[in-house]
């Protein structure tokens, strides 16, 4: 409703006004309130909805990320949320420093043994319902680098992944496709089960006695958490 | 013989001769009987000695003979025996190179350490002696560097398993100052406190760990752990074939977009193992591209750096990136691709400028252009910034002396007033050909660091804008991209080379070892990041830790290349 049109309760009557509110308003609702969203949910002021649905709907539009640089990738991902990519304009575009405020984790980049456990660590520190978007060929299966004696063969070794945005490394663009991809299934309410089982830290006295072990157990701490590698066996 | 020689050609390759051969009985006449044997590798004489006499030689040439630049050590297992080779190198000149060869017994690889005479060489040792198992006695803290303490074996020996399952632990740090300085209860002194800083740090820059030991605000101790992002990049040159196979892997070790910079590494190191020539236009294109990668790469050097220091995500950061981004949308309209450019070959480049040409350059004019104005901006946000001045200025302080003892190179080194610069001094590409100043600056701390950082960005726009104006003037039928380079290289038996050039951080140097198949025998890349890393301590020890946090900045590190 536009102003500039006469309104009824001005022009229709000269009785003293009692109905303040209703008559400023006029019919309908006021212009102020006008929004994408009223839009989409018609003219009725209230909106039904399940409390999941909308939990969800507020997740995916509002992320947090967690700076988490490790290889060459977390240039991209940089790239990503400056300038001209600005993933902020996604609702997910402020890296947080720590892990306890973020709830997606970029990895973005080449996992080696030493780092995997101190990753592991990282990803348990952050609070639950939390996701985890894979970025390179690294984190899909060690990329160029698969065959190095030191390299984890995939971020999946260690921690469940949601979303892979395959490149080495993937253009901004594609990472941003990535993190709308996510954003979607999250506000869905979808999760990805946990393909691969991951890699728990135990104690070191727990691990299964074999030569390795023994080899070590002077040297480790019986209390020591400890992560085994079976490199015969990664993909 | 550098590939940007090829104008002067084989003369010059004749008259070399007869300056080494009096060099070695120079050198012999210097150290006596210490020389077993002598050798030649491409780059340099080299002399053998016993493994015992390891620090002796080591000081004569370096009090004695000069060589006050201990660039890499190289380890090696051959079929009989280990071997540490020591690059040694002088300030002064670069060109002027003596490799010192340390063969041990195979059963009991032991050699006298280098650490002593050369500070840089106690971490070159460590790493030695992780991938490769060799023994250094004498050495100051001989532990494993890269790979995990509970790590069992040596990778780069022949006999390594690699299907062998390994176990590494998650283990909480100790503070390595704690018995010695606790206070008596009755001073009512206090403890000393340990912080771990990193892995997962936004001031490390990936994933470097220091541990540090604070008195109140003061660092008393901090040592670098790095190893985190230990890719065996070593290991997966020398599985790939020389022509095509290791070219994508340079790109990797300084990610920072100096991806040309580090392929120049290798091209050049290649191209002179194997006497392949370069024609000149591809020469030029190399050098635009290199400079190009430096500003892209030095914008994020700054843009990190006010990060770390105003805690500034919104204007430098992003100002930086924003130049950035325009060099990238050159590099990527040059080599195809944003960050991983793959644009060398072995012999000249991938392809020609993207056409039509005018346009392209036309975008990197534009480019050009853009540069003065956003440089005063930096220079407005940051070097006149009083805060940043206070912050940066006389903190992180290393003399020249100190860096040179470290083998600081680079801008690191350049701050210290070190007028180091492989570019001009050992030249190769078409940089002779250029007009450009080397920058140096005296102040030796943080805030030095940033400017010679600034003030190179200018120095490489000029010289971008030179190589435009060559390019744009090229006769058409002489835009040779490549020459004719065989399919398969197999360069002779038991040649070995060390080659360096000037890459974003500093002197990046291979070792290549060719075993006459076509693949490298030992293939060995000097960081310069490694290099600098070291000399973290000589800067933010008896600092505060917001400075140690600048210095740390100011080194312009970057994982990939220092872990490898
Ligand atoms: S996928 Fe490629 S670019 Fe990304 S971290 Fe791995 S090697 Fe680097």
């Amino acid at each position: 409703m536009s102003s500039d049109e006469p309104r009824t309760a001005i022009s229709g009557s000269t009785a003293p006004v009692t109905d303040t509110r209703d008559a400023r308003r006029g019919e309908g609702v006021d212009d102020r309130f006008n929004s994408k969203l009223r839009e989409a949910f018609g003219s009725s002021p209230f909106i039904l909805t399940k409390f999941d649905k909308f939990m969800n709907w507020a997740r995916g539009s509002s992320m947090f990320l967690l700076q988490f640089g490790i290889a060459c990738c977390s240039i991209e991902m940089m790239h990503t949320f400056a300038v001209k990519h600005d993933s902020d304009r996604f609702g997910a575009g402020v890296p947080r420093a720590s892990p306890r405020q973020a709830d997606v984790m970029i990895v973005p980049g080449t996992i080696v043994s030493k780092f995997t456990p101190r990753m592991k660590r990282v990803y348990d520190q952050m609070p639950e319902p939390k996701f985890v978007i894979g970025m390179g060929s690294c984190t899909i299966s060690g990329g160029p680098f698969q065959e190095g004696y030191n390299v984890v063969k995939g971020a999946e070794e260690a921690i469940p992944v949601d979303i892979h945005v395959p490149g080495c490394p993937p253009r901004p663009e594609a990472l941003l496709y990535g993190i709308a991809k996510l954003q979607e299934r999250v506000a869905n309410g979808e999760s990805s089960p946990v393909v691969v089982k991951p890699y728990e830290l135990q104690q070191f006295s727990e691990m299964e006695q074999d030569e390795v072990v023994d080899q070590l157990a002077d040297e480790i701490d019986e209390d020591d958490l400890a992560m085994r590698y079976n490199w015969a066996d990664s993909p | 013989m550098s590939t940007g020689e090829e104008q002067s050609g084989d003369d010059a390759g004749e008259q070399a001769i007869e300056p080494t051969e009096a060099k070695v009985a120079e050198l012999q006449s210097l150290l006596g009987d210490h020389v077993l044997d002598t050798e030649e590798h491409l780059n340099a004489p080299a002399i053998v000695i016993r493994p015992d006499a390891v620090q002796a030689v080591l000081s004569t040439l370096k009090e004695e003979a000069g060589y006050d630049h201990c660039s890499c050590v190289t380890a090696q297992q051959y079929p009989d025996r280990y071997e540490s080779i020591y690059h040694l190198k002088k300030y002064a000149d670069p060109t002027d190179e003596v490799s010192v060869v340390v063969p041990t017994a195979r059963d009991d690889p032991t050699s006298e350490s280098g650490a002593p005479v050369y500070e840089t060489a106690s971490w070159h040792e460590r790493e030695a002696y992780d991938l490769v198992g060799i023994d250094y006695d004498d050495h100051p803290d001989l532990r494993r560097i890269l790979l995990p303490d509970t790590w069992q074996g040596h990778p780069l020996r022949e006999d390594y398993d690699q299907d062998r399952p390994q176990i590494v632990t998650l283990r909480e740090n100790a503070n390595p100052l704690l018995e010695d300085h606790r206070g008596s209860e009755e001073e009512g002194e206090s403890d000393t406190m340990f912080l771990n800083i990193g892995p997962h740090h936004p001031a490390t820059h990936g994933v470097l760990h220091l541990e540090t030991v604070l008195d109140g605000e003061q660092v008393l101790d901090v040592d670098p752990d790095i190893g985190y992002l230990h890719r065996c990049e070593e290991q997966m040159c020398q599985q790939g074939t020389y022509r095509h196979q290791i070219m994508p892997y340079p790109d990797r070790w300084d990610y920072i977009s100096a991806g040309l910079l580090n392929e120049w590494a290798y091209a050049r190191t290649a191209e002179d193992l194997a006497d392949i020539e370069v024609p000149e236009y591809a020469q030029v294109i190399r050098t635009m591209g290199a400079e190009l990668c430096r500003i892209a790469s030095h914008m994020l050097a700054m843009g990190t750096f006010a990060l770390d220091i105003n805690g500034d995500f919104t204007a430098t950061f992003m100002w930086a990136i924003r130049e950035r981004e325009r060099a990238q949308s050159v590099l990527e309209e040059l080599t195809g691709q944003r960050l991983m450019f793959n644009y060398f070959r072995l012999g000249g480049v991938a392809w020609d400028l993207p056409s039509p040409r005018e346009d392209f350059f036309e975008l990197t004019r534009d480019f050009l252009d853009g540069l003065p104005e956003a440089t005063r901006e930096f220079h407005d946000l940051l070097t006149n910034n009083e805060i940043m001045q206070l912050r940066t200025i006389d903190t992180g302080v290393i003399d020249p002396e100190t860096a040179k003892d470290f083998g600081c190179t680079g801008p690191v080194a350049r701050a210290s007033g070190i007028d180091y610069d492989l570019r001009r001094d050992d030249p190769y590409g078409y940089y002779d050909e250029l007009e450009w100043d080397v920058v140096t600056e005296d102040g030796c701390d943080n805030y030095s660091r940033l400017l010679v950082r600034m003030r190179e960005v200018e120095q490489s726009a000029k010289i971008i804008d030179q190589c435009i104006d060559l390019l744009e003037d090229w006769p058409e039928d002489e835009r040779e991209i490549q020459s004719n380079v065989p399919r398969t290289l197999k360069p002779e038996r038991d040649t070995e080379i060390y080659r360096a050039v000037e890459g974003a951080k500093g002197e990046l140097g291979i070792y290549i070892r060719a075993d006459g198949t076509d693949k490298p025998g030992r293939f060995k890349i000097r960081s310069p990041c490694f290099s600098n890393l070291q000399s973290l301590p000589a800067m933010a020890e008896g600092e505060y830790i917001p400075d140690l946090v600048a210095a740390l900045g100011s080194l312009d590190i970057v994982l990939g290349e220092v872990d490898r």
